[in-house]
């Protein structure tokens, strides 16, 4: 049973790869212009998560300053480092003590003498923490937490560049996502096209299948193989293409990162993207198949 | 057992093709629908395998009423029936050997069951040399058997040929019916629609005949 199942799906498949190559240049440039349509929007998320991986990366990430109150204790900054330990959003701290911080104000900015006039130090004693991650949900929970916090005098974050980071990676997201959904329609337009035209040609076929017992997921099968194959192979090249792009990309960017001594590099897809970039390539051109097949294979009268 | 109870069959065109035909074929029998071109000999068999459809009456096959069967039941129905089209309705471009296996692929055999049935019905028809050849490259007696061989190869409980011998000489014609009486002799319903006159010479199976559309007393 299941082995004739299988010596059937076995014997449409080579009859799809077969048509396909009995048509090369048409073929071959519908999966060109599939692949085209599919490495837009492939090719942009992958732009957009490398540039979410880079930020990560970044030296300057985005800081979030706990200042404590004047009067702290030891036992104070203990409470404040144990739980700044124990949060799991903290990626990691910097203790500052106010003698370090006021020593780092003479220094850096030449207001030694200003310094020099005081009485005591103004200073609180600070901690520069690193948020595990810039989304700005966790960044608004870390803050929210930490204003919580009794021995905290003020939390500070200079939240503006780490939003605008955020805005641009939710926009690029959004952008891929828009232009997904319309090259997916396209798609999936240019394959019931393709089946049109292939059930025009192969009328006799389907009729005399017909007249002869086949069922209709009998008639249908080589159809949908067919936009599958042709769907899969659409989003070869789209990786194919996206992968050949970075590679370009990448020698310009080695260029100019020597410059400033950067060791900055793109990464292609991975292999779990790729998975379902090319799944999805092919269950868009079933799709489209399949759409085509229910409209047209009503209108093929018996004779 | 295939029966007709007041069947007619009016064209979209308002063309009467059948009226009012009562019949009644017995499983394992064997006959021949006679008449003038254009008497409805062609139509009656269609209605059979319901790739033309009653404009009123019931047609049962076994019990069942296939004008009102639903169009997803219709394979079932096909597959139980070998038809021979007078235009053999053969695929051009496929070759001989796969025009036989169809209907099995159809039926869903395995290949090496296939491939050994669609070697029995081609070396019936004789053309077993033949069988990588195109379909093109046969006379119009060969891709006439190519297409008995077709309808048999699954074996089906009823064989319905439609001018099953129009292109065949006198031997061919002898042989293709000795192959049509052996199914016969096997339990197969058989019926044959001829203007053949030849074919029905000392022949003492019954004659359906035809005539406008009516069958003729
Ligand atoms: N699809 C159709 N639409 C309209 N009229 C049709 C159609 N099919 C057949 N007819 C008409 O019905 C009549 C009977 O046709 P049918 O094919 O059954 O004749 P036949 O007895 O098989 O003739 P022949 O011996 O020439 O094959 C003919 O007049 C034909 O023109
Ligand atoms: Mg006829």
């Amino acid at each position: 049973m299941i082995k004739t199942w299988l010596g059937q799906h076995w014997f449409v498949f080579n009859l799809t790869l077969k048509r396909l190559v009995s048509e090369p240049v048409a073929n071959l440039l519908s999966i060109l212009v599939m692949g085209i349509a599919i490495s837009l929007p492939a090719g942009i998320y992958t732009l957009v998560e490398n540039l979410h991986t880079l930020s990560g990366y970044t030296q300057t990430a985005p800081q979030i300053s706990l200042f404590m109150k004047q009067d702290s204790t030891r036992q104070d900054m203990d409470n404040i480092r144990v739980r700044l330990e124990e949060n799991t959003r903290v990626a990691g701290y910097l203790y500052v003590p106010k003698d370090q911080a006021l020593y780092q104000l003479q220094l850096d900015n030449g207001f030694d003498k200003a310094v020099q006039n005081l009485a005591h130090n103004p200073l609180p004693d600070a901690f520069i923490v690193d948020a595990e991650n810039i989304s700005t949900d966790v960044i608004e929970q870390l803050l929210t937490e930490m204003k919580t916090w009794p021995e905290i005098e003020h939390v500070q974050f200079d939240s503006a560049w780490a939003e605008r980071l955020a805005a641009l990676l939710d926009f690029g997201r959004i952008f891929v996502f828009i232009l997904f959904t319309m090259l997916s329609i396209a798609i999936v337009a240019i394959m019931f096209n393709t089946i049109r035209l292939q059930i025009l040609t192969r009328q006799k076929e389907i009729e005399v299948s017909k007249l002869i017992g086949a069922s209709d997921s009998f008639i249908r099968r080589p159809f949908l193989y067919f936009g599958a194959i042709q769907g899969f192979a659409g989003g070869v090249t789209a990786w194919l293409i996206i992968v050949y792009v970075i590679q370009v990309l990448n020698d310009e960017i080695r260029t100019i990162a020597g410059l400033y001594a950067l060791d900055l590099q793109l990464q292609p897809p991975d292999h779990g993207d790729i998975i379902s970039l090319l799944f999805f390539a092919a269950w868009l051109g079933w799709l489209g198949a399949r759409v085509s097949v229910a409209s047209h294979l009503r209108h093929i009268e018996l004779r | 057992m295939i029966q007709f109870n007041h069947v007619s069959k009016r064209f979209p065109d308002g063309y009467m093709a059948l009226s009012n035909i009562d019949l009644t074929i017995e499983t394992g029998e064997m006959a021949f629908v006679t008449g003038h071109s254009g008497a409805g000999k062609s139509t009656l068999l269609k209605l059979i395998a319901a790739i033309e459809r009653p404009t009123s009456g019931s047609i049962t096959i076994n019990g069942q009423n296939i004008a009102q069967l639903k169009p997803a039941a219709l394979p079932l129905l096909r597959r139980k029936i070998g038809f021979v089209f007078q235009d053999h309705k053969l695929l051009f471009d496929r070759n001989v050997f796969e025009n036989v296996l169809l209907p099995l692929q159809i039926s869903g055999f395995d290949r090496n069951t296939a491939a050994s049935r669609v070697r029995a019905a081609l070396d019936k028809v004789d053309l077993l040399k033949k069988e990588k050849v195109m379909p093109v490259t046969l006379s119009g007696g060969e891709q006439q058997r190519l297409c008995i061989a077709r309808a048999v190869v699954h074996r089906p409980t009823i064989l319905i040929a439609d001018e099953p011998t129009g292109n065949l000489d006198t031997v061919y014609a002898k042989d293709i019916m000795a192959m049509f009486y052996s199914f016969h002799q096997v339990g197969v319903t058989v019926l044959i629609a001829t203007h053949d006159a030849s074919l029905l010479e000392d022949n003492h199976h019954r004659i359906i005949a035809l005539q406008h559309g009516k069958l003729a007393a």
